[in-house]
């Protein structure tokens, strides 16, 4: 097992790696001098030159590229110029708010996905089954910032049951509770699409998996239909859902941009927004290149969790 | 192609999609020929207008626009954007799929390492980075949005290309000397062009909605110019106030994905062969039974006696007798065998009477298996549940299969029986390592928490049995239990078989196609041929002197140790398909003893003391004549 996961850390690494250059590239399509792009309006020749030399953008590419990475792997992501503060410190502060939403969300759709793909397979064209894909079918359709918005108008300004935004209040305790009347529309916004995307997938994995013959040998065995479905097929199933948790969970990330623009959460998304619109360039890049690091991370726990549940996987 | 545009239009879902879509298009190309308000033209002393109100019919914006008409010019934006999108996504992306499939080696494994770590990237981070880097605005946002679905073109169609490079018509067209650009574009591209088009029929919802995003978030389009998505954007600070400036672009981009959608799946249920045949349907808990007729009732004979099943499997409009009418019946400790060709109803005979026929398709048109007096077939299923396993249970065919891959075998025991009693852990880990015991299993301790896949073939078959003895069952019904197992392994199952029948005093059905396996077990067999019991009686009367031509020809098919040099005769022709069964004699076609009469009205199964034998002309007959 140990072994197992000490490989994928390792093939995880020229990913990291890819990634890196990917970003790095796309910023070295800014068109003209990056500097002035980086300083906006506000940049005096000297500050131009000043910043070319500290970020050694008077250097050959590849040597740019060395620099940039040596420069993140000690953790220096270097100033946002728009906010005058590292910008690692202000990602991570970010990242905070987005892990909370967005784990929220992912956890609310992996669960009620999951749960209304079994249903609806064994229902197959029952009732149930007609109701969910129909669900399914307005959630994966709706936008997430228009279904974040019609929440606000509905459920924060007609019925008064949640706050209209904001992760915290500016005023009062911060308590758990008051985390959670905040956090109950954007996480339900944002864990929709997913929520279709993992009930569609886990619906035909369930039928797939309900032909085996395997599960023709548990109801021979007399076991329960409950027992047939719940245990038997979900678990066979959960080999191929479990990938596409991974993927989903990606997908979640790229919602919360515009929740958090919806809800005003101060995530990593809207900080990426706002910094796109101010030319916050290293803001962008180190928001972007820290986000994408810790998607990697987490497939590599998802890669792990499956090969728990499936023992064929070999080490 | 017409074809396929009725097919789609029978999904009634999809027609409806596809209506919709059609309207929403024609609408935004007749946009610039409608009589609207030009929809850039401000006039604040005019703003957010109510719905319907004079002049305005969808109301003003907070600038005081007209909105019916920027609703109008917006969708039109919105459309072109997303389709221009999903055409340079496919393009790109099918080039780039292309020339890594074909080419492979190399060229492949480095344009595939770069899709890989694209799609390392949540999509929007990617896209967010082409925009920052770009500048926000709505082309940028086309690029960036386009760039992001690149590797999901690129992976598809790469994965179609390398299908494709390795076809005979490839190496035909290389050994004619085409060069490869000519190869790419007269024999790939043809054949990848309907794969392109379908996935971009699933993408292009997807890219609406993206670049829609954008636009909300501000870096796509910018005024005065507005797409459905910063039109939203825009009215988002008077959500509250005017709620309807953002219901109305909302509702918009919801009716365009939707119908797209609908029309998306549509085209891939319509392409997807598996669905047509209905093949992924759910078998249900219990086949179901729909019996025309009273089922008749029990003589009293055995255990187990099925009276008149009738098994049928409805494909499509197609009905399959798959069994057409077997009476059987099985004493305490006796072994039944019921042997036959693959397809002559052996199996559906057996998996019919606790109701394990995968349904749909399959149904019980007819008759009643009587278990002490009592029919099995159409129990309600909580009785049903209840008796299998514990009254009657099965031991299947491939237990590789069979037998579920992610629960240690000791779970799998310990489950079956805790599906009849209550039991403890640790009782029910004792009990199910007696069983494994039971069967043979050396160092059962240690076996027990072993996964189905680190065991052979034969010790799978041993837990496959010991699952079918977990609950002392009265009866035990063997599908095939040996034919995957090599000989000497099958020989060890049949003797772990028989101990258990004569220790146990257990009836077995047993079903094989194999008469070496029948005359080392069986105290009596049944002959099954389309669908129907051919002949019966007990085996040695049935191995020394067959009637039935069918059976003749089925036992001179197997090969005999020492037996010298003796023909083995195939038995020319197929067994008829059950959906078009001929009249009379189902065997007729294919028998060297046909005379006439053998295809007219139903023949029956004619019985002389213990032997029953449904042929008019029976072997041996003409034989006792002639004496």
């Amino acid at each position: 097992m140990t072994g197992y996961i000490l490989k994928r850390l390792l093939s995880a690494v020229p990913v990291l790696i890819g990634i890196t250059i990917i970003v790095f590239l796309i910023m070295a399509m800014i068109p003209g001098d990056p500097a002035t792009a980086i300083l906006g309006s506000y940049a005096t020749p000297g500050n131009v030159e000043k910043l070319n030399r500290d970020l050694g953008l008077d250097k050959p590419l590849v040597q740019q590229y060395v620099i940039w990475l040596g420069n993140m792997l000690t953790g220096d992501f270097g100033t946002s110029f728009a906010l005058n503060r590292p910008v690692l410190d202000e990602v991570l502060e970010r990242f905070n708010a987005t892990l909370v939403l967005a784990g929220t969300a992912f956890v609310l759709c992996s669960f009620l996905g999951v749960i209304a793909g079994v249903i609806s397979a064994a229902n197959q064209y029952g009732a149930a089954d007609k109701g969910i894909t129909f669900v399914v079918l307005l959630g994966i359709s709706i936008p997430s910032f228009f279904l974040g918005m019609m929440m606000i108008l509905f459920f924060a300004v007609n019925l008064r049951w949640f706050p209209v935004s904001g992760m915290w209040p500016i005023y009062g305790d911060r308590t758990l509770g008051v985390l959670l009347s905040h956090l109950a529309m954007p996480a339900t916004a944002l864990a929709v699409v997913a929520t279709g995307v993992i009930a569609r997938l886990s619906r035909s994995a369930m039928l797939e998996v309900l032909r085996q013959d395997f599960i023709r040998t548990a109801r021979a065995k007399g076991v329960h239909e409950r027992g047939v479905i719940w245990r038997h097929a979900l678990k066979a199933a959960l080999v191929a859902i479990i990938p596409v948790l991974g993927i989903q969970a990606g997908f979640v990330l790229s919602g919360a941009v515009y929740i958090e623009i919806v809800f005003q959460w101060p995530g990593v998304g809207r900080m990426l927004v706002d910094a796109i619109l101010k030319r916050d360039i290293l803001l962008v890049q180190g928001g972007v290149v820290f986000v994408a690091a810790c998607y990697v991370v987490f497939n590599i726990v998802v890669d792990v969790a499956q090969s728990l549940l499936d023992p064929r996987i070999k080490t | 192609m017409i074809a396929f545009i009725a097919l789609l239009a029978r999904n009634r879902l999809a027609l409806v999609g596809g209506i919709v879509l059609v309207l929403v298009v024609l609408l935004a190309l007749l946009t610039p020929l409608l009589p609207l308000a030009d929809p850039d033209v401000t006039n604040t002393s005019n703003r957010f207008q109510p719905l319907f109100s004079e002049g305005a019919l969808m109301g003003t914006d907070h600038l005081g626009r007209d909105l019916l008409s920027r609703l109008m010019w917006g969708t039109r934006l919105s459309l072109a954007v997303g389709f221009a999108a999903a055409i340079v996504a496919a393009t790109i992306g099918a080039a780039v799929g292309i020339i890594a499939g074909y080419y492979g080696g190399r060229t492949d494994n480095i344009i595939m390492r770069g899709v890989d770590m694209l799609m390392a990237f949540p999509y929007i981070l990617l896209a967010l980075a082409i925009v920052a880097a770009l500048g926000p605005g709505l082309l940028n946002a086309l690029i960036a949005v386009a760039a992001v679905n690149v590797p999901f073109f690129a992976r598809n169609i790469r994965g179609i290309t390398v299908g494709i490079a390795n076809k005979e018509f490839v190496d035909a067209a290389r050994l004619a000397g085409l060069s490869d650009k000519q190869i790419i574009l007269s024999e790939v591209l043809p054949n990848v062009v309907p794969v392109i088009v379908i996935a971009m029929s699933t993408t292009i919802g997807w890219m609406i909605l993206e670049t829609a995003g954008l636009s909300f978030l501000g870096l796509g389009s910018q005024p005065p110019q507005a797409d459905l998505g910063s039109m939203l954007g825009e009215a988002r600070s008077a959500l509250i106030t005017n709620p309807h400036t953002s219901i109305v672009p909302g509702m918009m981009i919801l009716i365009i994905v939707m119908s797209i959608n609908l029309l998306g799946d549509g085209v891939r249920d319509a392409l997807d062969p598996r669905l047509k045949s209905g093949a992924l349907s759910r078998p249900m808990a219990a086949t179901r039974v729909d019996r025309a007729h009273q089922p008749p009732e029990a003589e009293g004979k055995g255990l187990l006696e099925v009276k008149a099943l009738e098994t049928q499997f409805h494909v499509k409009d197609r009905i399959y007798r798959a069994v057409g009418g077997v009476d059987l019946h099985v004493d305490k400790g006796e072994c039944l065998g019921i042997i036959g060709e693959s397809g002559s109803g052996k199996s559906v005979t057996a998996l019919s009477i606790m109701g394990l026929v995968a349904s749909p398709p399959g149904m019980i048109t007819n008759g009643a298996a009587y278990f002490d007096g009592e029919d099995l077939i159409g129990m309600p299923y909580g009785r049903l549940r209840d008796m299998r396993g514990r009254t009657v249970s099965y031991i299947f065919q491939d237990p590789l299969a069979t037998l579920h891959p992610l629960y240690r075998v000791g779970d799998q025991l310990i489950e079956a029986i805790q599906a009849h009693r209550r039991i403890d852990k640790v009782a029910g880990r004792d009990k199910a390592i007696d069983l494994l015991k039971a069967v043979r299993i050396p160092n059962a301790e240690k076996r027990i928490s072993d996964y189905p896949h680190e065991m052979s073939g034969g010790m799978r078959q041993r837990v496959g049995i010991a699952m079918a003895l977990a609950n002392d069952p009265d009866i035990i019904i063997a599908d095939e239990p040996t034919t995957a197992l090599d000989v000497t392994v099958q020989a060890q199952v049949l003797t772990i078989l028989d101990d258990l029948r004569r220790s146990r005093g257990l009836a077995i059905v047993f079903i094989t196609h194999d008469f070496g396996v029948v005359a080392q077990l069986c105290d009596r067999v049944a002959v099954m041929y389309a669908g129907r019991v051919v002949e019966e009686g007990t085996t040695t009367t049935i191995l020394d002197a067959p009637r039935h031509p069918y059976t003749a020809r089925l036992m001179a098919c197997v090969p005999e140790l020492g037996g010298g040099k003796r023909r083995l005769e195939a038995i020319p022709g197929l067994p008829p398909v059950v959906d078009k069964l001929p009249e009379g004699c189902a065997f007729a076609d294919r028998c060297d003893r046909v005379q006439e009469g053998c295809r007219e009205g139903n023949i029956t199964l004619d019985r002389v003391g213990g032997h029953g034998v449904r042929c008019l002309y029976p072997v041996g007959q003409d034989r006792e004549f002639a004496e």
